[in-house]
């Protein structure tokens, strides 16, 4: 039964893949744009939910991190600087950034953690804003170009598509490994139980800084998407609201479920495309359809899943301990 | 006989009231020792200021002869000292068997190893040999929430023994645990003391477990340690009567 159902689940991944590389081929300048956003808020978001879903380490500061991001990739890809190159920078620099910023993390939790990080939010926005010589300040850096990737110009939206989605690819298996490692089995104890992980010798530290050091480092990739993707970032549309965007993704998604974001960005990217028809009452449609799915699972959609596979696993349990109960109690 | 565990003078505090008042007692290599007394009269306590989850306000704690105290709960784990918790601590959502092995994975390789290499950390085996040897082999992939309260608490003790510890503090292993599988729960760490020469620190209140299994029983009272001995000379010990066993 196992067999067959990773069968499935490996038929079904094929034929996503094959649907995310063939259906947009038909499509215009402006669903390949929304597409690629999807594509890069994805990677943002995965990286949200290993610190959050995966080691349970509330963050309001993701969007900073796409910030980080995107500054370190327009300001050095506007010199001439390839965008691998300005990549491996934006990646090196959020690694760093995010594990300073996972310190506070040792020694406050939950809403307290959040207020530490939505500050620190504030005070990079404020760097971005003020700090002209570098970030050219409320004007912003216009004319990012697209990049040109072992030798493969991305210069049309179907092309910049395809890296965007390569790069969707790679971060999922780099982020796949992670979690299947023994690593991902320490994030997820010091989520759920940080004392009794410390007795089994789990150093909670480094995990929790970890955590929010690669978190932040995959929110440093997409930001490199994002600034050659848009072509032009002022520190305006990287407000806080990126960050609770994000967060939010991550929760309606499925928070601690890998695919969490993927589903999770999709609805905060596309469904007010979806809800466009209905002109002026879209956010109101699309705030309430959030509301009312975390009325009714508090897990995201994957949680809905979830549930149903622990509900047969824990009858299937219950029959297999009452099986062995009869059996103890008719042994002679 | 080689002390393993040496606790001289700890005490602990909190705001006005003296939780643990000057405890000092050795644990030699391979013994089982009992820890009772009435709640509230600071085992846990003691427990935690031990195993690094308090800072003892002060005194000294040595595991074969080096000074531990002040150090982490997961450092002190990697030199070899183990725990349960008074209260069940699995985790719901692993299966029994990614239970074990994260209970081990800490004692293996290092950070590197542990990220690149493979994703059971080499521990399968050895997670369905303590599988076995705890008698939960049915269940080995079933989610630890889905275990009957008993069987989580065998797994509980089966966790603190995967890193093949030294030393091991058990708080209340069989509280809740019924009859027969208490049996169970007997057998297998005088097993497990026996044959990997384990040293115990057991608290617990059932009177028999620990009369049974422990070679020594220490009785505390108020934060002080009351008496220690053979349980024979506990069990007669009028002061212990007194305060804890009762007429």
């Amino acid at each position: 039964m196992r067999g067959l159902k990773k069968y499935w689940r490996i038929g079904l991944g094929i034929v996503a893949i094959a649907a995310l590389i063939a259906i947009p081929l038909g499509f215009n300048r402006y669903g390949l744009f929304i597409l690629s956003q999807w594509a890069v808020m994805t990677i943002a978001a995965m990286g949200l939910n290993l610190t959050l879903g995966y080691a349970g380490q509330v963050s309001l500061a993701q969007g900073a991190f796409v910030r980080i991001g995107a500054y370190a990739a327009a300001i050095m890809t506007t010199q001439g600087v390839p965008l691998m190159a300005a990549l491996c920078v934006s990646v090196l620099l959020c690694f760093a950034v995010g594990w300073l910023l996972g310190y506070p993390a040792l020694r406050v939790q939950h809403h307290y953690l959040a207020f530490v990080t939505l500050a620190f939010s504030t005070l990079a926005f404020l760097v971005f804003r003020n700090e002209s010589w570098l970030t050219n300040g409320i004007y912003g850096i216009s004319n990012i170009p697209r990049p040109t990737i072992f030798g493969f110009p991305t210069n049309r939206p179907l092309q910049f598509y395809y890296l965007c989605l390569a790069s969707l690819g790679l971060a999922s298996v780099a982020l796949w490994w992670l979690i299947r490692s023994p690593w991902g089995r320490a994030f997820l104890a010091l989520r759920e139980n940080p004392i009794r992980a410390q007795s089994l010798g789990v150093d909670t530290r480094r995990y929790t800084l970890m955590a929010f050091a690669i978190g932040s480092a995959l929110g440093g990739v997409a930001g490199t998407l994002y600034a050659p993707l848009t072509q032009y970032i002022d520190p305006v549309p990287f407000n806080l609201s990126l960050s609770l965007d994000l967060l939010m993704m991550v929760i309606v998604g499925g928070a601690g479920f890998f695919f969490g974001p993927f589903l999770g960005a999709m609805i905060a990217v596309l469904l007010p495309e979806w809800l466009r028809f209905t002109e002026g009452y879209y956010l109101m449609l699309y705030a309430a359809s959030v509301i009312g799915l975390l009325i009714y699972s508090p897990t995201g959609i994957l949680g809905i899943l979830d549930r149903m596979v622990i509900q047969r696993r824990t009858k299937s349990a219950s029959a297999l301990r009452a099986a062995a109960s009869s059996s103890l109690e008719t042994a002679p | 006989m080689t002390a393993v565990l040496e606790v001289s003078d700890i005490r602990k505090s909190f705001g006005g009231i003296t939780a643990v008042d000057g405890v000092s007692f050795e644990v030699q290599e391979g013994e089982i020792l009992g820890l009772i007394g009435p709640n509230g009269c600071g085992k846990s306590t003691l427990f935690n200021c031990i195993l690094g989850q308090l800072t003892p306000s002060g005194g000294e704690v040595k595991v074969d002869g080096k000074i531990v105290t002040g150090l982490r709960p997961s450092e002190l784990n990697r030199l070899g000292v183990s725990r349960t918790f008074q209260l069940l601590q699995v985790f719901p959502k692993l299966s029994v068997r990614e239970n074990l092995i994260l209970a081990g994975q800490e004692h293996r390789g290092n950070m590197a190893s542990r990220l690149f290499g493979a994703s059971d950390a080499g521990l399968t085996e050895a997670a369905d040999r303590m599988i076995g040897f705890f008698k939960l082999d049915h269940l080995a992939g079933e989610p630890a929430g889905s275990l009957s309260y008993g069987q989580q608490k065998l797994l509980d003790a089966a966790m603190a023994f995967m890193g093949g510890p030294r030393l091991v503090l058990l708080d209340e292993p069989a509280g809740g645990v019924n009859l027969s599988m208490l049996a169970d729960l007997k057998e297998r760490l005088a097993a497990i003391n026996r044959e990997n020469r384990a040293t115990f620190v057991v608290i617990e209140h059932n009177m028999e477990f620990v009369m049974s299994l422990c070679s020594r029983v220490m009785v505390m009272a108020e934060g002080r340690i009351l008496a220690i001995g053979e349980p024979d000379e506990i069990r007669a010990n009028p002061a212990v009567i007194d305060a804890y066993l009762g007429r």
